[in-house]
């Protein structure tokens, strides 16, 4: 195992300039992630004419936050590679799963699901 | 029997073991709420113009529960981050307000969940004039609250108007007690409905700012249906309950396990630390997840 690993596994090998320089970003994170919530809630009162824009807005806000929160809270940007692997598989399952349960779509068309 | 790399790497993976282990357990969560995200897709889009509730559910709580939220997830790490240079005083303060927070958010969202239980949609017979948006509108279903002998009674349904006769068992024991029927009842109506676009919506909330509701008397006689904001209210309450309250329990059950590490199982800092750490960095994992399944909700759910 190399001296220069970045993860964070092996806590006893950062120094406190190094964890203080983590903790800044941190702080950046949270409030970006703040920034986040409030754009999104600020871009509903507007009411775009188009559902979809409204949606597409909101779903990248939050995809970019949920970026942040997996990258730096929980260190994903520096990870072990058996790590990604398991990610590698879980996306793909996921992926696999919403296109499935999407593609009996055409079993309801619009207006069929009950209120 | 020793449980093996619960401290150290394992030179192979160079990761220790409750860390796979733990990613293992979030592929797995991803697949249960990654089907249920995926359902509500599917409901949402086959749903017709206008049945799908929008503005019931109250933007600044959501938002501010979001916060409590984000807050909490911030202190997880930096708490961790405080205990890698030794610092477990800090650590302890961190953890404190994570387990603040996440109390926090429980605690909002039971008042939530307890303000939909006494907030009804009453579907009538007969169409009536009612005050939405600042104008006179004819319409056969109103949503708002119901005045009932001065309570404003939870849980109520169309059954429950009906009243129900006294249950004995076989002894002639009273095992359920008589409930009158109810004649009629004051409703306070919402002055808008859920079938308005966004943008009507919005601007009959703000007519309507400031001034008393104007409440109707409803005979029982003429009410359709009656619903309170349960699960079978409408696919929507069903879906939201759904994903909020599994959400819930992941905040109860990560926040006590944060709990134990942070109060009694706080020793193993003394016997055995970079261990201690790794519990506190693989539980620290699990709160970001429940972070980021509410990242995706709070749109999804309050938003669209």
């Amino acid at each position: 195992m190399s001296d220069h690993s970045h993860s964070h596994g092996d806590a006893h090998s950062h120094s406190p300039e190094e964890v203080s320089k983590h903790k800044k970003v941190y702080i950046a994170v949270f409030i970006a992630l703040l920034v986040g919530t409030i754009i999104t809630v600020w871009l509903n009162s507007v009411h775009f004419d188009s559902m979809k824009v409204t949606v597409t807005i909101a779903l990248f806000v939050a995809a970019v936050k949920a970026t942040l929160v997996a990258c730096y809270f929980m260190h994903l940007i520096s990870e072990k590679r058996m790590i990604y692997v398991i990610l590698g598989f879980t996306t793909i399952l996921a992926i696999a799963l919403m296109a499935l349960t999407l593609t009996s779509y055409a079993a309801f068309p619009n207006g069929t699901v009950q209120h | 029997m020793e449980i093996p790399y619960t401290s150290k790497p394992r030179p192979d993976t160079g990761i220790y073991n409750s860390k796979v282990g733990i990613w293992l357990f979030l592929a797995s969560e991803v697949m249960l709420f990654g089907a249920l995200f995926s359902s509500y897709i599917l409901l949402r889009v086959g749903a017709g113009e206008g049945t799908w509730p929008h503005g019931l559910l109250s933007i600044p709580i959501g938002t501010f529960n979001t916060f409590v939220l984000i807050t909490s997830s911030v202190t997880v790490v930096l708490g961790w981050a405080s205990l890698q240079v030794g610092n477990f005083g800090r650590y302890k303060v961190y953890q404190a307000i994570t387990i603040l927070c996440a109390l926090g958010f429980l605690g909002i969202k039971s008042f939530e969940y307890r303000d939909k239980f006494k907030h009804y949609e009453v579907w009538l017979k007969n169409p009536i004039t009612v005050h939405q948006g600042g104008k006179e509108v004819q319409t056969d279903r109103l949503l708002g609250h119901i005045e009932y002998q001065g309570h404003h009674p939870y849980f109520w349904s169309t059954a429950r108007l009906a009243g129900s006769p006294e249950i004995k068992d076989k002894d002639g024991k009273v095992v359920h007690a008589a409930v009158p029927a109810v004649e009629s009842f004051k409703f306070q109506p919402d002055p808008f409905h859920y079938t308005m676009s966004p943008k009507d919506l919005a601007h009959a909330r703000a007519e309507a700012a400031g001034h008393p509701h104007e409440d109707i008397e409803i005979k029982s006689s003429d009410v359709k249906r009656l619903s309170a904001f349960v699960p079978s209210h409408s696919t929507f309450f069903a879906i939201y309950f759904t994903l909020t309250a599994l959400h819930g329990l992941h905040v109860l059950g990560g926040a006590l396990v944060i709990f134990y590490i942070w109060g009694p199982g706080a020793k193993m800092w003394k016997t055995d630390p970079q261990r201690y750490m790794n519990r506190v960095e693989v539980s620290g994992l699990f709160w970001h997840f429940v972070d980021l399944v509410w990242i995706f909700l709070f749109p999804i759910i309050y938003l669209l």
